[in-house]
């Protein structure tokens, strides 16, 4: 298990749930994910996996809730297209509280958009998506080894707090192979009984009933507050990420995903070029590292954004800043990755602007 | 059934509440059929002996709270994705027996593909269909099987082909694809049809214990209070105006098509 593979991050996901104990996994293919449901339908169905390749998104999100209500640790995965039609699914999934795995491999929009890759569906994922209030778990992979670690840990938190988890990729993850290990994992010693699942009324039991309708306000507005309780546990025990070269910067970009890992080689050009800049990389997406970003705004001169859309986390860094230091951005959109020089060129611009203001 | 009791006062217990059926008092409007299916349904996972295998899924609709009255494991499902979630339950647990619950805006317009598609996969679970050709739930909209010329509260002219299309098929449609085996219209608006719905019944979760693919019952229903009649009205013009376009009796019996005697034009106008 601990030998050194070299892999694509669809498939490094793939071979991971397999492992992590996923019983079901009911997809569609869309470029550039379709590696995943291609693994699973060989290596899945040869290991156990009930792999199915159905009529459209919408059926499969709909029998992810039916065989996660039935108790079985079950995954889709998707690009954004095929995402934007599960919405509907996942909020009811989120409502009724059905543990569950999801993975975007993230793709330009919007609409058809590009295959190309992109991290434009950032508020579907963490501000909502389908109707009403509720919260996914959102984790962003950075390397091929996370897109296989963050399945284990996405069943993992899916099961512990009864809440779907989605895995934020992007089509350039999913992609680029790299090396992968995967650990030691028993899904018999992590996954949690289930004693809520509709798996047939015993005579010494009232019926379990799988449901997201409350007629009534009042009833509706306790599943609410249940619901954003069980938020604010998620808040204070689940915020995950990495801190760059943040001592003595005096510039800290904010990136997660692929942009962290261009943003690395920004660091070390900028040193070469004089900037004392780190990196913040949001692991968690939600919950969302606030604390730490309000935290460092006691030490440096400013927050750099960089993002593979027109901005959107750079609002959840600006919530955290809450206007304690400058937020500058960079963004590229359509499926185009910044190159490192092309973020250091805007980044050296941003570090005028704050260097200027200081001297005033 | 439980055995026959005798009660203190001398008379002797001839039918009982089966106890898959719960306490909670319907919301039905009077006359409607969802109470009578209901009842017959929970009578025959009670009569054999399939409460602790059998998981059911609601759609939306005016049975959307059927989970209510079915004292059985039960999922609530999105509108028209039924099938779908079924299809999720069954894979996960073959060897239950698990069955949906829908209407005609859920089986048969918001949720084509899936009910299609679970038919032609075999999905081994059963279709319960109710057909009563108008939305209630939302007050009395058409539904894709309104007949034509029929009066609702968006078809005030009555339904037109040109604008709305004909009244859709769906049971002959899934009971051409090689998935599904035993598809049958019956209806529960006489004593006599009840009983034979009952029999429908019986015989598609023996099938589906047999693992012989999808069974389809489409029960040709009513709907008093969206149709504006009283209930004895609502049955009589059921038996007048919906059987011509949905003639009751066996589509396809053990995987094969049932050769029908007379073909029904599709584009009879209500009397």
């Amino acid at each position: 298990m601990s030998e050194v593979r070299l892999m694509k991050g669809n498939e490094a996901a793939a071979e991971a749930s397999i492992l992590a104990g996923c019983d079901a996994y009911f997809g569609y293919p869309i470029t550039p994910q379709s590696e995943i449901i291609e693994y699973l339908s060989d290596q899945g169905r040869k290991r156990g996996m009930i792999v199915m390749q159905v009529e459209s998104e919408v059926a499969a999100i709909n029998m992810i809730y039916g065989a996660a209500g039935a108790g079985a640790r079950t995954m889709t995965t998707s690009s954004s297209p095929g995402v934007s039609l599960m919405q509907e699914g996942i909020s009811y999934i989120a409502s009724a509280e059905l543990p569950c795995l999801l993975v975007n491999i993230n793709r330009g929009g919007p609409g058809l958009g590009t295959i190309q890759p992109s991290q434009g569906d950032y508020f579907q994922s963490v501000k909502g998506g389908g109707h009403g209030d509720y919260h996914l778990i959102v984790l962003a992979p950075a390397s091929v080894q996370e897109m296989a670690d963050f399945v284990y840990l996405g069943f993992d938190l899916a099961d512990k707090y009864r809440n779907p988890v989605l895995i934020l990729a992007d089509g350039a993850l999913g992609q680029m192979m790299e090396k992968v290990v995967f650990p030691n994992y028993d899904p018999k010693a992590h996954k949690l009984p289930k004693p809520w699942a509709t798996v047939g009324k015993t005579p010494d039991r009232e019926p379990n009933v799988i449901t997201s309708l409350h007629l009534h306000s009042e009833d509706m507005e306790k599943i609410n507050l249940r619901l954003q309780e069980k938020y604010r546990k998620i808040e204070a025990n689940e915020v995950r990420y990495e801190l760059i070269n943040t001592d003595g910067a005096d510039v800290l970009m904010v990136a997660y995903g692929l942009t962290a890992r261009i943003c690395q080689r920004v660091i070390e050009l900028a040193q070469q070029a004089g900037i004392k800049v780190g990196l913040v990389r949001p692991i968690s997406l939600y919950p969302y590292p606030y604390e730490i970003i309000s935290k460092l705004t006691e030490k440096i001169k400013g927050y750099f954004v960089v993002e593979m859309n027109a901005g959107q986390m750079v609002e959840d860094v600006r919530l955290g800043v809450n206007g304690k230091v400058p937020v500058g951005f960079y963004g590229r959109m359509g499926g185009i990755i910044p190159t490192a020089e092309e973020i250091l060129q805007n980044l050296q611009k941003f570090v005028k602007t704050v260097s200027v203001k200081e001297k005033k | 059934m439980a055995d026959a009791q005798v009660l203190t006062n001398g008379m002797e217990t001839v039918w009982e509440k089966p106890r898959t059926l719960s306490e909670t008092r319907m919301h039905y409007c009077p006359g409607c059929g969802h109470g009578v299916v209901h009842k017959v349904l929970m009578e025959v996972i009670n009569d054999m002996g399939l409460q602790d295998k059998t998981i059911g899924v609601a759609p939306v609709g005016c049975s959307v709270i059927a989970y209510n009255y079915m004292n059985i494991d039960m999922q609530e499902a999105a509108h028209g994705r039924a099938t779908a979630v079924a299809t999720g339950v069954k894979r996960v647990l073959p060897d239950k027996l698990v069955f949906t619950y829908q209407g005609d805006g859920d089986l048969a317009a918001i949720g084509t593909a899936e009910t299609i598609h679970a038919c032609n996969r075999g999905e081994n679970f059963l279709i319960i269909f109710i057909n009563n050709a108008i939305y209630g739930m939302t007050g009395g909209q058409m539904a894709p099987t309104s007949l034509l010329g029929m009066v609702t509260s968006t078809t005030p002219e009555g339904r037109q082909i040109e604008t709305q299309g004909h009244p859709i098929k769906i049971t002959e449609m899934v009971a051409t694809l090689p998935g599904t085996y035993y598809i049958t219209r019956q209806s529960i608006h006489t004593p006599t049809t009840v009983r034979h719905f009952k029999k429908a019944v019986e015989k598609a979760f023996k099938h589906q214990m047999e693992k012989k693919g999808t069974c389809l019952i489409e029960v040709v229903s009513n709907c008093p209070s969206g149709w504006k009649m009283t209930p004895l009205e609502a049955n009589k013009w059921l038996d007048q105006n919906m059987f011509p376009i949905f003639p009751p009796g066996d589509i396809k019996v053990d995987g094969k098509l049932v050769e029908k005697k007379q073909v029904i034009s599709q584009k009879k106008e209500i009397k």
